[in-house]
C-alpha cells in the first residue's frame, strides 16, 4: 500500500512510456510471469533483475511483442505504450517493433556484411533518402555501439566473423540504428569485457537522454550504476519496483534483500 | 574430492605419467581407428563400383558415336551419267560404277578382294541410289574427282567394334563370312575408317531397321522441355508451400495431416503418378498424348514432394535467433523470410531441387503411361512453343526404346544415350554447385 503512494508520486514527475497492468504470461501450462503491474517512465533507464528462470527475459519480450513469435506463449493483461493496448488486434507488431528495439541475451548478427548489419533496420523503414544518409546512419550508430573503431576497415567484412562482445557491440548498433522510442536490452554486457561494458554503460546513459531503456542484467554493480529505477522479479513475480538506490539500499521485501546480498538466486 | 586431490598433488604423487597411455585411451585410440578404417574401406568399395560402371558405361557407350565410312573416290563423265539415266534399273547401274571406283581403289593400294554388287550392298547399303541422288543435284561435279563417304552397314560397324565376331556371326542376307574378308580388305586398304557420328547427338530416332541412324538430340530436346516444366511449376509451388508450412501455417491437426501426406508422397512409386497423369491430363483434361508438357506436368508431381521436404528442412536448420533479430528490428514475418532466411536455406533448397529434377529427368515409368516411350521421335519440334506440345521422347525413354529392340545394334545406342544422360545431369549438378557457390558468396 504504502509502496503504490510512493510510486504514483514519482510517476507526476516524469511521463509514463510503458504501463502494465495484470500482466500474465503461459508458456504452455507454465505460469511464467504472474501479476505483474509496472509503470517504465520515459527517459529513465529501468532495470531488471532477478534469479536465472524468473521471467525477466518473458517480461521484456512482452513488451515489443516478440512472444507472439513463440507458438507455445500466451500473454494476457494489459500493456500500455503512450497510453495505447499494444496487444490490441488493431496494433501491428512490425510497427510496434520499429518504436520498441530490442538487443538479445545471446548475440545473433544477420550473416551478412557489417554494413548491411546496420543498414537493414534503416533501409526497410526508409530512414536514409540516399546512399550517403545510409552511411551517415551506420558510422553513426557504429560509434555509439562503441564497435566504430575495431570495424570502420572491414565494414564490408561479415559480422558474423566479429568476437561474441563484438558481435554484441554490433547486434546494439543495429538496434539504435532505426532509432527506436524504447530500447529493451536482454543482458547486452554478458559477453562483454570491462573496457566495452563501460562503453555500453556510457551509452545506455546517453540514450536516456531521448530513449527509455529497459535492461535485464545479472549484474548489481551495473544495475546500480545505469539505472534510476529498478525491479526485482522473483519466480515470475514482480517482488519490487522503486528507485534504484532505494532498493539497493533499503529493499521493503526480505526477498529482494537475500538476493541483493548473495543469499538466494 | 576435486579440491583435495589439487591441494595435495604432493600426497597422492604423480598420479598417471601424461607419457603413457592408459587402458582406457588405448581401448578409445583403438575403436576410433577401427572406425576410420571402416569408413575408409566403405569408401573405396564404393569408389571401386563408381569406377567400374563408369568404365562399363564408356566402354559400352563409346561406339555409340561412331560410325564405320567408307571413303570412295569416284569419277564420273558426262557420258557415264547419261548412261546410267537411260538404263532400266538406274541405281544399278550406279552401283556398278561405284563397284568399278571401289576396285580400282583397292588394285590401287595393292589390296585384292573379290566382291560383288551384292556385297557392297550389304557392306555399305544402297550406294547406288546415294550416288545419283548427288549427281542429279549437282551435276556440276561430273568429270570430276569427287570423294564419297558412305556409312557402312550397322552389322560391319558391329564387326570393327568386336561386337559381331566371325565365331558368332549367322549367315544371312544381311552379312554373309565373305563379306568380312572383303571388309578386312578395305580396312587394310584405308577406304574403311570410323568417324565420329554427329548424327547420334543432334539427329532423332530411326525405324527400327537402322539403327545407324538413330540419335538422341530429338529426345534431349524432349526432356529440355519436360525439365523447363518441371523447374518452373515444381520450385515456385515447392519453395512457397514450404514457406508457408514452415513459418506462417498454425501449427494444428490439419497442417500435421498435410505434412504427413507430403512425406507419405515422396515414397509412392513414380508409375503412379504416372497413371495419374494420363487419368487427369490426358483422359480428363484433353492435353496431348506424349507431349513434354504432359511429361513434366507428371513429373512435377513427383518432384514436388522431394522438393517441399528438403526446403522445410533447409528453413528449419535456420537458426531462429535470426528470424528473431529481423523480428527486432521490425521487420515483417515476409522480409525477415525473404531477406534473412531464405538466404541462408537456399543452398539446402537447391540441392533439394537438384535431387528432385535429377530424379526426374532419369525418370522412365510415369512417362510408359503417357505414351512417351516407344514414340519415335523423328524430329526436332517447329518452334518454341511447339517444343511443349508436339509429340517426343525423352532420355531415359529412348534409351528404354532402344534398349527393347530386336536389333542388338540399338543396344549401342542404349549406352551411348546413358552417357549423354550423364552428362546432362552432371551439367545440371554443375549449374546447382555454381548457383549455390553465388549464394554462399554473398555473406
Ligand atoms: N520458449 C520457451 N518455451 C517454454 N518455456 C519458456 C520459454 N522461454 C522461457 N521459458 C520459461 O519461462 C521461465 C522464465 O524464463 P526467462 O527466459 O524469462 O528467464 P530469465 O529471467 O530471462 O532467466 P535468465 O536470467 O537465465 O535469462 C522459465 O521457467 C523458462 O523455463
Ligand atoms: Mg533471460
Amino acid at each position: 500500500m504504502n509502496d503504490m503512494r510512493k510510486l504514483e508520486r514519482e510517476v507526476d514527475t516524469k511521463a509514463l512510456k510503458i504501463s502494465a497492468r495484470q500482466c500474465q504470461v503461459y508458456y504452455g501450462n507454465n505460469h511464467a510471469i504472474k501479476d505483474v503491474d509496472i509503470d517504465i517512465e520515459d527517459k529513465t533507464v529501468t532495470a531488471f533483475i532477478g534469479p536465472s528462470g524468473c521471467g525477466k527475459s518473458t517480461f521484456l519480450r512482452c513488451l515489443n511483442r516478440m512472444n507472439d513469435t513463440i507458438d507455445i506463449c500466451r500473454v494476457e493483461g494489459d500493456i500500455r505504450l503512450d497510453g495505447e493496448d499494444i496487444y490490441d488486434p488493431k496494433v501491428d507488431p512490425v510497427q510496434l517493433r520499429a518504436k520498441v528495439g530490442m538487443v538479445f541475451q545471446k548475440p545473433n548478427p544477420f550473416p551478412k556484411s557489417i554494413y548491411d548489419n546496420i543498414a537493414y533496420g534503416p533501409r526497410i523503414h526508409g530512414l536514409a533518402k540516399n546512399k550517403a544518409e545510409l552511411d551517415e546512419i551506420v558510422e553513426k550508430s557504429l560509434r555509439r555501439g562503441a564497435i566504430w573503431d575495431e570495424v570502420k576497415d572491414r565494414l564490408h567484412a561479415p559480422g558474423t566473423g566479429l568476437s561474441g562482445g563484438q558481435q554484441q557491440r554490433l547486434c546494439i548498433a543495429r538496434a539504435i540504428a532505426t532509432e527506436p522510442e524504447v530500447l529493451l536490452m536482454d543482458e547486452p554486457c554478458s559477453a562483454l569485457d570491462p573496457i566495452a561494458t563501460s562503453q555500453v554503460e556510457e551509452l545506455i546513459d546517453e540514450l536516456r537522454t531521448n530513449f527509455s531503456v529497459v535492461i535485464v542484467t545479472h549484474s548489481m554493480q551495473q544495475a546500480a550504476r545505469v539505472s534510476q529505477k529498478t525491479a526485482f522479479f522473483h519466480l515470475g513475480n514482480l517482488v519490487e519496483y522503486g528507485e534504484t538506490g532505494q532498493i539497493f539500499t533499503n529493499p521493503s521485501d526480505p526477498r529482494t534483500e537475500s538476493y541483493i546480498t548473495g543469499r538466494i538466486g | 574430492m576435486t579440491d583435495a586431490s589439487l591441494n595435495s598433488p604432493a600426497a597422492s604423487g604423480p598420479s598417471q605419467s601424461l607419457h603413457k597411455l592408459d587402458a582406457r585411451t588405448k581401448k578409445r585410440n583403438a575403436a576410433e581407428a577401427r572406425f576410420e578404417a571402416y569408413g575408409l574401406v566403405a569408401i573405396l568399395i564404393g569408389l571401386f563400383f563408381l569406377a567400374v560402371l563408369a568404365f562399363a558405361i564408356v566402354r559400352s557407350g563409346l561406339p555409340a558415336f561412331t560410325k564405320t565410312v567408307l571413303d570412295v573416290e569416284m569419277n564420273v563423265s558426262q557420258q557415264d551419267f547419261d548412261a546410267a539415266e537411260s538404263q532400266l534399273f538406274k541405281t544399278k547401274a550406279y552401283a556398278g560404277l561405284f563397284s568399278k571406283s571401289l576396285q580400282a581403289q583397292l588394285t590401287e593400294q595393292g589390296v585384292t578382294a573379290p566382291f560383288d554388287d551384292a556385297a557392297i550392298e550389304r557392306i555399305a547399303g544402297k550406294v547406288g541410289g546415294t550416288i545419283r541422288e548427288f549427281y542429279r543435284e549437282n551435276p556440276g561435279q561430273l568429270g570430276q574427282p569427287v570423294s564419297f563417304e558412305l556409312a557402312a552397314a550397322s552389322r560391319v560397324d558391329g564387326y570393327f567394334n568386336g561386337r559381331v565376331t566371325r565365331d558368332t556371326l549367322t549367315e544371312s542376307r544381311f552379312l554373309m563370312l565373305s563379306d568380312l574378308d572383303l571388309a578386312d580388305a578395305l580396312k587394310e586398304a584405308g577406304i574403311v575408317r570410323n568417324a565420329f557420328d554427329w548424327n547420334f547427338i543432334t539427329g532423332a530416332d530411326s525405324g527400327v531397321d537402322n539403327p545407324g541412324g538413330a540419335g538422341i538430340g530429338a529426345s534431349v530436346v524432349g526432356s529440355f522441355f519436360m525439365m523447363l516444366v518441371v523447374l518452373v511449376l515444381s520450385l515456385p509451388i515447392g519453395v512457397a508451400a514450404s514457406i508457408y508450412l514452415e513459418e506462417f501455417a498454425p501449427q494444428n491437426r490439419i497442417t500435421d495431416l498435410i505434412e504427413v501426406n507430403i512425406s507419405n508422397l515422396a515414397a509412392v512409386p513414380s508409375i503412379v503418378f504416372g497413371i495419374l497423369g494420363l487419368a487427369v491430363f490426358i483422359q480428363f483434361m484433353h492435353l496431348p498424348q506424349s507431349a513434354p508438357l504432359v511429361g513434366g506436368l507428371v513429373l512435377t508431381l513427383m518432384t514436388l514432394p522431394t522438393i517441399i521436404i528438403s526446403t522445410r528442412a533447409a528453413l528449419k536448420a535456420v537458426p531462429p535467433s535470426i528470424r528473431d533479430a529481423a523480428l527486432g528490428v521490425g521487420a515483417s514475418k515476409m522480409q525477415a523470410v525473404f531477406h534473412h532466411v531464405l538466404p541462408l536455406a537456399m543452398p539446402g533448397i537447391l540441392t533439394g531441387t537438384i535431387i528432385g529434377l535429377a530424379q526426374a529427368l532419369g525418370e522412365t515409368a510415369p512417362l510408359l503411361l503417357i505414351g512417351m516411350v516407344g514414340f519415335v521421335a523423328r524430329g526436332y519440334p517447329d518452334g518454341f512453343l511447339q517444343g511443349f506440345v508436339e509429340p517426343n521422347s525423352a532420355m531415359p525413354a529412348q534409351i528404354y526404346t532402344w534398349a527393347a529392340r530386336a536389333d542388338v545394334s540399338f543396344y549401342d545406342k542404349a549406352w551411348g544415350g546413358i552417357i549423354i544422360l550423364l552428362l546432362f545431369l552432371l551439367t545440371m549438378n554443375i549449374i546447382a554447385i555454381i548457383l549455390r557457390r553465388r549464394f554462399e558468396r554473398r555473406w
